[in-house]
């Protein structure tokens, strides 16, 4: 068995540590990886310093788009946006600690997705296709 | 039964190269995704190589020795294809592209021709998206009303709703002959029976049950059968519409271009009379030479034989699924189902069960497969389907159990 299923990637998977939404909150988006039905929605809360104070997920997907949405809401709490916002593929694959397939590896970027296209409302929208070849 | 039905399973499994393929050293392909696609016997394979290392010619139009071969070999597979499902006439076979062209094909030309706003169309909450979302587009396009026999919690058709629907006297009912994902074997002949007594015409959705179940369009009065080629042991990029003879004579064309035409004038044409009046340019002729293949490698087997063994396999996978503590299997029981088997597994999501079954080898498939209703009606986002064949062994499915207890491991 190769190292997919580390024991990192299924404790999160199984034990989230940041699942849940937040009321109030200054974002909220969500938004679904067509190909297999998997659904992440984050919200943020941002202060007037632009920092992340707080950031919440929830979700339905599978182990590697769930851990890495919460691998992913831990690394920005606390992370001023214009560093959010530099975030890239090679970050989730770091905190991943693996290398993954091009299939999964849509599944991995589902919730930096998410956090780009909807939290900051960036003027282009990346698909996943176009940040897995990021 | 049985005995009559006997098939020499390792004599078979020879004529697929790709069982014998490795997914990594020292273990072997066990390829339960025949719903998505069966695998190919060489005489299929063989047969294509052959037209293009020694036959390939354009059809319809050359004199010329190999484009009278091609006709006569793309024709004959046509003939082929019409007596596999007892059409009276090869004429009302019509090649397409896939079976979701061919749902496509009635519903633009069938559809625009006869179907008004307000105008019924019936289908089912089983059905695949390529018999679901052609008919929402005439639907936004056409205002026609979208009405579902609905899926009962078993997972069979709620046949006590046909009446009523059928009080709304629909232009078409069109439905699975077999669910995909479910797996059920809806009654047909009912339906049809149902549907021409209420002024409608029947279009059954053969993608499932045409590899897997003997068809009979004649006995069941199907007025028009959707299928595809690479399902039943022929290649990709080919699907069937069946439809009956005079059904499709009065269907305006579908797609303009070479060969469905009369004549052509610089500004209007007439048609070509059926089916050539729905092949508008050059067809996949090797695809529908080794489609013809197929359907010979399969008249050899028996779809009596095929139907018996894909029955039992499933029977036996739903019994040793069942032993899998947490498994959910969706759909009925075997009395209304065969050929597939999807299920959840309690704290794994499809798609990491899938991924761990391919370590082990075994190919299934897992996500809505082109049905996110049917999905929706069972509350999953998603199953994991294991889907069988007549190359399929019992062994095979010990093998995907054996796996399975490996992914209750990992997320224990």
């Amino acid at each position: 068995m190769d190292d997919l299923y580390r024991e990192l990637i299924i404790d999160r998977y199984q034990n989230p540590r940041f699942s849940g939404t937040l009321d109030p909150h200054t974002h909220s988006y969500e938004d679904d990886n067509p190909v297999c039905g998997d659904h992440i929605r984050i919200d943020l809360r941002v202060d007037d310093k632009d920092i992340v104070t707080e950031a919440k997920f929830t979700g339905e997907g599978c182990s590697i788009s769930q851990a890495s949405a919460d691998l992913l809401m831990e690394k920005i709490t606390g992370m001023p946006v214009a560093e959010v916002r530099a975030l890239a593929k090679q970050d989730i694959l770091d905190l991943l600690g693996i290398e993954l397939g091009p299939v999964r590896l849509k599944c991995a970027l589902l919730s930096l997705k998410v956090l780009k296209g909807g939290v900051y409302g960036l003027d282009e929208v990346m698909s996943l296709d176009e940040l897995a070849e990021s | 039964m049985a005995e009559t039905h006997t098939m020499d399973i390792k004599r078979i499994r020879a004529d697929f190269p790709v069982l014998d393929v490795e997914v990594k050293p020292g273990v072997k392909l066990v390829y339960l995704d025949s719903g998505a696609t069966s695998q190919k016997p060489v005489q299929v394979i063989e047969r294509m190589n052959q037209y293009y290392r020694a036959e390939n010619a354009n059809i319809h139009r050359g004199v010329h020795k190999l484009a009278e071969q091609a006709t006569e070999d793309y024709e004959g597979a046509r003939g082929k294809v019409a007596k596999f499902i007892n059409a009276a006439k090869a004429k009302e076979i019509v090649f397409t592209r896939n079976a979701t062209e061919a749902v496509n094909l009635v519903a633009f030309t069938w559809g625009r021709a006869n179907l008004q706003a307000g105008d019924v169309v019936v289908l089912t909450e089983m059905e695949h998206h390529a018999n679901l979302v052609p008919w929402q587009m005439l639907a936004a396009e056409r205002g026609i009303r979208l009405e579902f026999i609905p899926v009962t919690e078993e997972g069979v058709l709620d046949m006590s709703a046909l009446p009523g629907l059928m009080e709304l006297k629909p232009k078409l009912v069109s439905f699975t002959a077999m669910s995909n994902v479910l797996g059920t074997i809806t009654p047909i002949a009912e339906i049809v029976k149902a549907a021409h007594a209420a002024g409608a015409l029947a279009m059954v959705d053969g993608a499932q049950s045409v590899p897997h179940l003997p068809t009979d369009v004649r006995a069941l009065d199907i007025d028009f059968l959707v299928f595809s080629s690479h399902k039943m042991l022929g290649p990709t990029g080919l699907g069937v519409l069946y439809g009956k003879e005079a059904l499709l004579e009065a269907m305006p064309p579908f797609m303009g271009g070479g060969d469905m035409i009369k004549r052509v004038k610089l500004r209007e044409f007439s048609t070509a009379g059926v089916p050539h009046k729905f092949e508008a340019g050059t067809p996949a002729i090797a695809e529908v030479i080794g489609l013809g293949a197929a359907v010979d490698y399969l008249n050899e087997i028996g779809m009596e034989a095929i139907a018996a063994h894909d029955r039992e396999l499933t029977a036996y996978a739903l019994e040793r699924l069942e032993e899998v503590p947490g498994v959910w299997i969706f759909g009925p029981g075997i009395e209304h189902k065969s050929s597939n088997a999807s299920f959840t597994l309690k704290g794994a999501h499809p798609h990491d069960v899938a991924e761990i079954l391919n370590r082990h080898g075994v190919a299934t498939r897992a996500g809505h497969h082109c049905a996110m209703p049917v999905h929706e009606k069972f509350s999953v986002p998603a199953t994991t389907r294991a889907s069988f064949y007549l190359y399929n062994t019992k062994e095979e499915i010990d093998t995907l159990v054996e796996a399975l207890y490996q992914v209750k491991e990992i997320f224990k």
